[in-house]
């Protein structure tokens, strides 16, 4: 562990910039000891100068911009944002919600170093960022089509190169697996069966437990029932990824802390 | 910068014409009238060249497009991606145990230290703690690497800003140190050496004892290096206010390691955010005042001799601390070879660890360390699997080498090659 901050001054951390925020952030969460706030993602340019400027954080330097891919999601990228502020010795991770077509504002005007890290979240994911200076692909090939870190790009590409000597140039030929690719989940029957409990969200249903599953439902539709406001924060670990957010902004900031850590 | 907002800052360009047929002389010169001094003034045309991909000072497979006025750079444009392995693409298809090598292949001059960002990334998910030999070891093999790094950079960019002795007095004791990492792990550059809890291997009393040795050894070959380089007049000319970096623009352009402190910023992840005990270290970090390449030089200089000064501390430490080197949570680290002969468990856990590996819960995390070329990072997505879901390294590097444009513009065309020296490029990390 690098930085050890204890988890309520984080809180007050995040609830204060909340505060400060002025609409430009919606919600934040403290996990594993760090805080990221959720960003309103039209208005990102705003929170970083407030961050960036206001003497209580002085969050002067932007780490980096990472994008990220949930395909599940209606909006299926995240981009994160991770600052330093060197006067306060605090980190903190900015992220937000965009799909293909939606641009995000580009903060090179804030931050001068985001330039190449849009540009690679561009490369690597497709996400446009508006008013980017120069938003050309920066670590793929020339002439490369796609973008490789998006899950739905096979690990392997589509393209290989060899150099062909009667031609005297390199070749592009479409990818030649000898063996097929095996991926295994590794994702044990037995421990998707606990997660078929009442309250925990499911993933499917062994053969013979479907009285079980049954019953199950109707506790959780019962409980959905009784408790609409309630944020659903303990899911299992299989379906977190798969949280549908449609709104693009955490509606519900949620300020329990991580789930217990699960071990098969 | 864009193109258009480039040329913008320069009219020059813009009002640029193909000259008139006579107004061409024999060497593509265009004569313009004489102007109201009577003076004619020579328009000279601005020159691309490629600097690289196979310079011998871009460092690796670097290709910059220079913009040249005569021999001033206008504008500098990198482009990278030569080395792009696709790392990050690669670890999501693999467990966090196949993914710790491809750390040692991004920065390959200090591959020890890249690991260390991963396995602390997943120690701060798991919740679990490094013994406390495997920390001291950890942090040995991290200075060494500090050192390999630093050996690299110091002598190299002497070499190219002309001088030729250096390096080879310089990789003699990178050979010295490489051997160290072979006899403790195997291998002399990707070592693969750092687990979830520890390190992979204890390492043997008479390789302790020399690594204590060459601390020694060490002293008087830096002293030789420093009397070769230091004072050196050409080496001075070419690097003494070249590249000045202020602090401020430091923090904006996201600089890290020596390049904030190169420019009067005491900011060391050691110490402000330490790990793996770095805080119970005796050590100072050296500040520079100017910025320039030099300053940067100096400070590399004396890292190293502090790094000596920790690597000598961890020896002290490791004579005492008896202990194992890895946890010994059955479900994180591989069972001892000898309990696997007589343990129904540790052949379960030893058959589990290495097929399947070690599920990670879910959440994200970001961790760092001070990398002898800045800050390290790792943004690590886990979902609960036993692979990661996305994992983003930021590489100091990359930021450095974004502001390659900016540090270059108005200066020489020779002084290219002394600032990319400076910034400290590994294409390994850079690229991914």
């Amino acid at each position: 562990m690098t930085l050890v901050v204890a988890n309520d001054e984080l809180k007050a951390m995040g609830e204060a910039i909340i505060a400060d925020a002025m609409g430009s952030a919606v919600g934040f969460r403290v996990e594993y000891g760090e805080l990221s706030i959720v960003a309103q993602p039209n208005r990102i340019v705003e929170l970083l100068t407030i961050l960036r400027d206001n003497a209580a954080y002085r969050f002067i330097q932007l780490t980096m911009i990472s994008g990220a891919d949930y395909p599940d999601r209606a909006r299926r990228f995240d981009v994160v944002y991770q600052l330093l502020s060197f006067a306060k010795n605090r980190r903190l991770r900015v992220k937000l919600q965009t799909d293909e077509d939606t641009p995000v504002p580009s903060v090179v005007s804030v931050h001068p170093a985001a330039d190449w890290y849009e540009r690679e979240a561009f490369d690597m994911y497709g996400i446009f960022f508006e008013g980017h200076p120069d938003l050309r692909r920066i670590l793929t090939d020339y002439g490369f089509h796609g973008h490789p870190l998006r899950k739905d790009f096979p690990m392997t590409g589509y393209v290989e190169v060899r150099w062909d000597e009667a031609l005297k140039r390199v070749v592009y030929e479409p990818v030649k697996l000898p063996q097929e690719f095996r991926a295994f989940d590794f994702l044990s029957p037995w421990e998707g069966a606990r997660a078929a409990l009442p309250g925990q969200g499911y993933e499917y249903v062994l053969p013979g437990d479907e009285k079980a599953f049954d019953k199950a439902e109707q506790a959780m539709s019962a409980r959905a029932a009784a408790s609409l406001t309630e944020p659903q924060t303990s899911m299992s670990a299989v379906t977190l990824t798969s949280v549908d957010q449609k709104s693009g902004t955490d509606p519900a900031p949620s300020h329990a802390p991580p789930p217990p850590a699960k071990k098969g | 910068m864009a193109d258009d907002a480039f040329t913008a800052q320069n009219p020059s360009m813009q009002t640029e014409v193909a000259p008139a047929p006579e107004a061409l002389n024999q060497r593509g010169m265009t004569i313009t009238p004489i102007d109201d001094f009577g003076v004619p003034e020579t328009k000279v045309r601005k020159f691309n060249i490629n600097f690289g991909p196979q310079h011998p000072a871009a460092h690796g497979v670097l290709r910059l497009v220079l913009e040249l006025d005569g021999e001033v750079v206008e504008r500098v444009d990198p482009h990278i991606g030569l080395l792009h392995r696709g790392t990050e693409k690669l670890m999501e298809a693999r467990t966090y145990l196949q993914s710790i090598p491809y750390f040692d292949r991004l920065d390959y001059v200090a591959p020890m230290n890249q690991e260390h960002a991963f396995v602390l990334a997943i120690e701060q998910m798991l919740g679990i703690v490094p013994t406390e030999r495997g920390q001291i070891i950890r942090v040995m093999f991290c200075e060494i690497g500090r050192i390999l790094s630093h050996i690299l950079n110091v002598t190299t960019q002497a070499m190219d800003v002309g001088a030729l002795t250096p390096p080879l007095w310089g990789f003699e004791e990178r050979e010295k140190l490489m051997v160290f990492y072979e006899r403790a792990t195997g291998a002399r550059l990707h070592a693969n050496y750092f687990r979830p809890g520890g390190v992979h291997q204890d390492l043997t009393p008479a390789l302790i004892e020399d690594i204590g040795a060459w601390c020694d050894s060490f002293m008087p070959v830096m002293k030789d290096i420093d009397g070769l380089v230091t004072g050196n007049r050409i080496f001075k000319q070419r690097n003494v206010d070249i590249g000045v970096v202020s602090k401020e623009e430091a923090y904006a352009r996201g600089f890290s390691g020596v390049m904030v402190r190169g420019s009067g910023v005491a900011w060391d992840l050691r110490k402000s955010q330490p790990y793996d005990g770095y805080e119970t270290y005796d050590f100072d970090i050296p500040v520079g005042n100017n910025g320039d390449c030099y300053d940067r030089y100096l400070v590399r200089m004396e890292e190293m001799r502090q790094s000596v000064r920790i690597m000598k501390q961890c020896v002290e430490r490791l004579r005492v601390t008896p202990g194992p080197v890895l946890t010994e949570d059955g479900k994180v680290a591989p069972p001892r070879r000898a309990d696997m002969k007589r343990s129904m468990e540790s052949l379960i856990h030893h058959f589990k660890l290495y097929t399947e590996g070690f599920h990670v819960p879910a959440g994200e995390v970001y961790t760092c360390v001070e990398a002898p070329k800045g800050e390290f990072g790792v943004y690590l997505v886990a979902d609960g699997t036993n692979k990661p879901y996305r994992c983003h390294i930021r590489a100091p590097g990359f930021a450095h080498l974004q502001a390659m444009d900016w540090m270059n513009r108005g200066h020489l065309l020779a002084d290219v090659a002394a600032i990319l020296g400076s910034i400290d490029i590994v294409f390994g990390e850079v690229d991914r």
